[in-house]
């Protein structure tokens, strides 16, 4: 018997039994779309998250105050009164000090009401200096950005977040108008472009006013002097580390830390960030891991159930082929690939329904699905793999009986 | 139709020119269910020459079809020797049995046992796909045994579709397209009315004109008396009949 007239014999045998076929293929589709969909779905948080970081900037040092010893990376606890001054970003800017940092700029934000016409928005109010966009890598639509003129005089000029002009001038240019912020009129000169990792909303919220405007005009008090962070860029990815080093010792030295003493600050890099949030996502994977097994077992078990249910007739045909003169081993040989083409009818499908689903469930919620490769590839030999254990064993079984005892099965 | 290989020679070894197709040797068979046990045959000694008709009466019950199954080779006895062709059926591996129920037998059944999903010459053609005959050939053989049985306008019929007179006749047709040398037939009219019966039997006296060796169970008078030789089972014992009893009389 050859290879083709087994094949032709497993996928006759698929086509005649079709109720039974399609409820094997279900429990395997099933289960397969599941772990295609959670996969995905992990995939998908996780990459969102590693694009919103290097949304961040590149080449990116992340200065906060307080320690960080403790804390996860992503934001050094804050101290009471901030230790970190524009003194520290204005040393670090420095290029005998640092030779390998490109640029330095330091920022404080505070939650403000902004309000034009009758409309009022809160929104994070970031005061900087014109370096931020460049570090930040964000560029303005219309309008300009600060320039350090405006930092000079302490202009009373504000550069908005696409998101909050939206909020605040329903579509139209603000350009030229003023927003009212406490009492303080600020002459809108410039929009910014907008991110795509729209869910972090303070990446398009937002609006940026000169260092000196916001600790002068707008916040003012103890806080003159103090920043919340200083962005640091380095000249190059392969100057990164030399940077981190400068800065921190830098920054001990300016802040007369010695010794074993703890730094009042905390250094972030893009990868400490990225690890840290990675870590919080890798429980979620694996909680979606779990859930897609589960599925793939409950679906496994329908299988199984529905292979055990025909066995009977199953092994009466054995007995037959066997009375015809059919070996054990080609018995065998047509049951496996049955299942495999049972299986990986079952896997296909399953991983074509997961591909739809990528499509149709980034549309319903804002969440993003990324259908990996090896994922399907592994969750379709999963699938023949159940088809093989599930239909192949009985089969294997029967095969061994005499054709009279499979013949007479009832 | 071309011949395929049905020398005794085809399985192993060399065997003596004119052995008989069958020799039973003190074949017993026992049935073990839990503690119960069920001697089925007792010390069978048979020998069937070629060419012979042999039929085999026995009330129910008697061993008919456990004797049958170990003719076909589609079951073991539990003692005494078997020699098919003159060679040893226990000496023989799964996969020569394979090959002698293939080549040597055809095999009828009582419950015709047709695969209810595929057509009437899919049917005949399993045995050929067993013994590695080539796609066209099959078909073309499963349609000569189909017009053989009066069967050549339901080839693509499925056994649902046909009647039982008709399912047997696809039996049939599947039984002899392998030319095998030995037909053995369980009560193959078991199941029909006298029309069907008359046709089977027919087909079944084709074959053994055309030179093969046939064994059948059957409690039709007239067959009994058509074939060369009648052989009297009772208790699992072959004994002489009674010639006033008739012991093989329907059940
Ligand atoms: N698988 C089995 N397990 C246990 N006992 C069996 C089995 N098969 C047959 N028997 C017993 O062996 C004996 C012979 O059975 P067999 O089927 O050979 O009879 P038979 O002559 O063919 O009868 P019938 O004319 O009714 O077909 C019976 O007593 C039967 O109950
Ligand atoms: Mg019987």
């Amino acid at each position: 018997m050859s290879w083709r007239d087994t094949l032709r014999t497993s996928i006759g045998a698929v086509r005649d039994h079709r109720l039974r076929s399609a409820l094997t293929m279900l429990g395997i589709l099933i289960g397969i779309a599941a772990v295609i969909l959670t996969v995905g779905i992990g995939q998908g948080a996780k990459a969102k998250v590693r694009d919103q970081i290097a949304e961040l900037g590149t080449n990116l040092l992340v200065v906060t105050p307080g320690s960080s010893t403790s804390s996860s990376g992503v934001r050094g606890g804050r101290g009471s009164a901030s230790t970190l001054t524009s003194r520290d970003a204005a040393a670090l800017a420095n290029p005998t000090v640092a030779p390998d940092v490109q640029t330095v700029a330091a920022a404080t934000t505070a939650n403000v009401s902004l309000a034009y016409d009758t409309t009022n928005w809160t929104t994070t109010l970031t005061g900087t200096t014109p370096e931020w966009s460049t570090i930040r890598s964000r560029t303005v639509t219309s309008g300009r950005f600060l320039t350090s003129s405006d930092v000079a005089t302490s202009a009373a000029v504000v550069v908005l977040g696409p998101d909050t002009v939206t909020q605040l001038f329903a579509g139209r240019d603000p350009v030229g108008r003023s927003v009212t912020l406490g009492g303080t009129k600020l002459e809108v000169i410039g929009v910014l472009k907008a991110l795509s990792s729209a869910d972090l909303t303070s990446n398009n919220d937002l609006a940026i006013v000169p260092a000196s405007t916001m600790s002068q005009r707008l916040v003012g008090g103890t806080r003159r002097e103090s920043v919340d962070t200083v962005y640091v860029k380095a000249t190059s990815d392969r100057t990164l580390s030399a940077a981190y080093q400068e800065v921190n010792a830098e920054l001990l030295n300016t802040h007369h830390i010695t010794g074993s003493a703890t730094p009042d600050f905390s250094i972030a890099t893009q990868d400490s960030i990225l690890s840290a949030a990675t870590s919080v996502d890798k429980t979620i994977t694996v909680m979606l891991g779990g859930i897609a097994v589960i599925s793939l077992l409950v679906g496994g078990i329908g299988v199984m159930n529905i292979m055990l249910v025909s066995v009977t007739e199953r092994t009466r045909e054995i007995g037959l082929r066997k009375a015809l003169g059919a070996r054990p081993s080609l018995i065998r040989r047509q049951f496996l690939v049955e299942a495999s083409v049972l299986g990986l009818a079952g896997g296909l499908l399953g991983v074509g329904v997961g591909a739809i689903g990528a499509i149709v469930v980034p549309h319903l919620t804002s969440s993003r699905m990324i259908v990996s490769p090896t994922a399907s590839v592994l969750a379709i030999l999963m699938a023949v793999g159940i088809g093989v254990v599930f239909g192949v064993f009985p089969a294997t079984r029967a095969a061994r009986m005499t054709p009279i005892d499979a013949l007479r099965t009832e | 139709m071309t011949a395929i290989a049905t020398e005794p020679t085809d399985v192993a070894g060399a065997v003596p020119a004119r052995a008989p197709v069958i020799e039973l040797d003190s074949v017993g068979k026992t049935y073990r269910s839990g503690s119960l046990e069920v001697d089925a045959l007792r010390g069978v000694s048979l020998t069937i020459e070629q060419d012979e008709f042999v039929a085999i009466v026995g009330p129910s019950g008697s061993g008919k079809s456990t004797l049958m199954h170990i003719l076909g080779c589609l079951d073991v006895p539990t003692a005494g020797t078997y020699r098919l062709a003159g060679r040893d059926v226990q000496s023989l591996g799964e996969n020569q049995l394979a090959e002698v129920r293939n080549r040597r037998i055809g095999f009828v059944f009582q419950q015709f046992n047709l695969l209810a999903s595929l057509s009437a010459w899919r049917n005949v053609e399993l045995p050929l796909i067993y013994s590695g005959v080539a796609r066209a050939e099959r078909r073309e053989r499963a349609r000569l045994a189909l017009e053989q049985v009066g069967l050549a306008d339901r080839a693509d019929h499925r056994p649902g579709e046909l009647s039982g007179g008709q399912q047997q006749r696809v039996a049939v047709a599947r039984a002899l397209v392998t030319e095998p040398a030995l037909i053995l037939a369980d009560e193959p009219t078991g199941n029909l009315d006298s029309t069907s019966s008359a046709d089977v039997l027919g087909l079944i006296r084709d074959l053994h004109r055309s030179g093969r060796t046939i064994v059948l169970i059957t409690h039709e008078h007239d067959i009994a008396q058509q074939a060369s030789r009648t052989v009297h089972i009772r208790d699992g014992r072959l004994v002489e009949p009674e010639p006033h009893h008739e012991s093989w009389a329907r059940a």
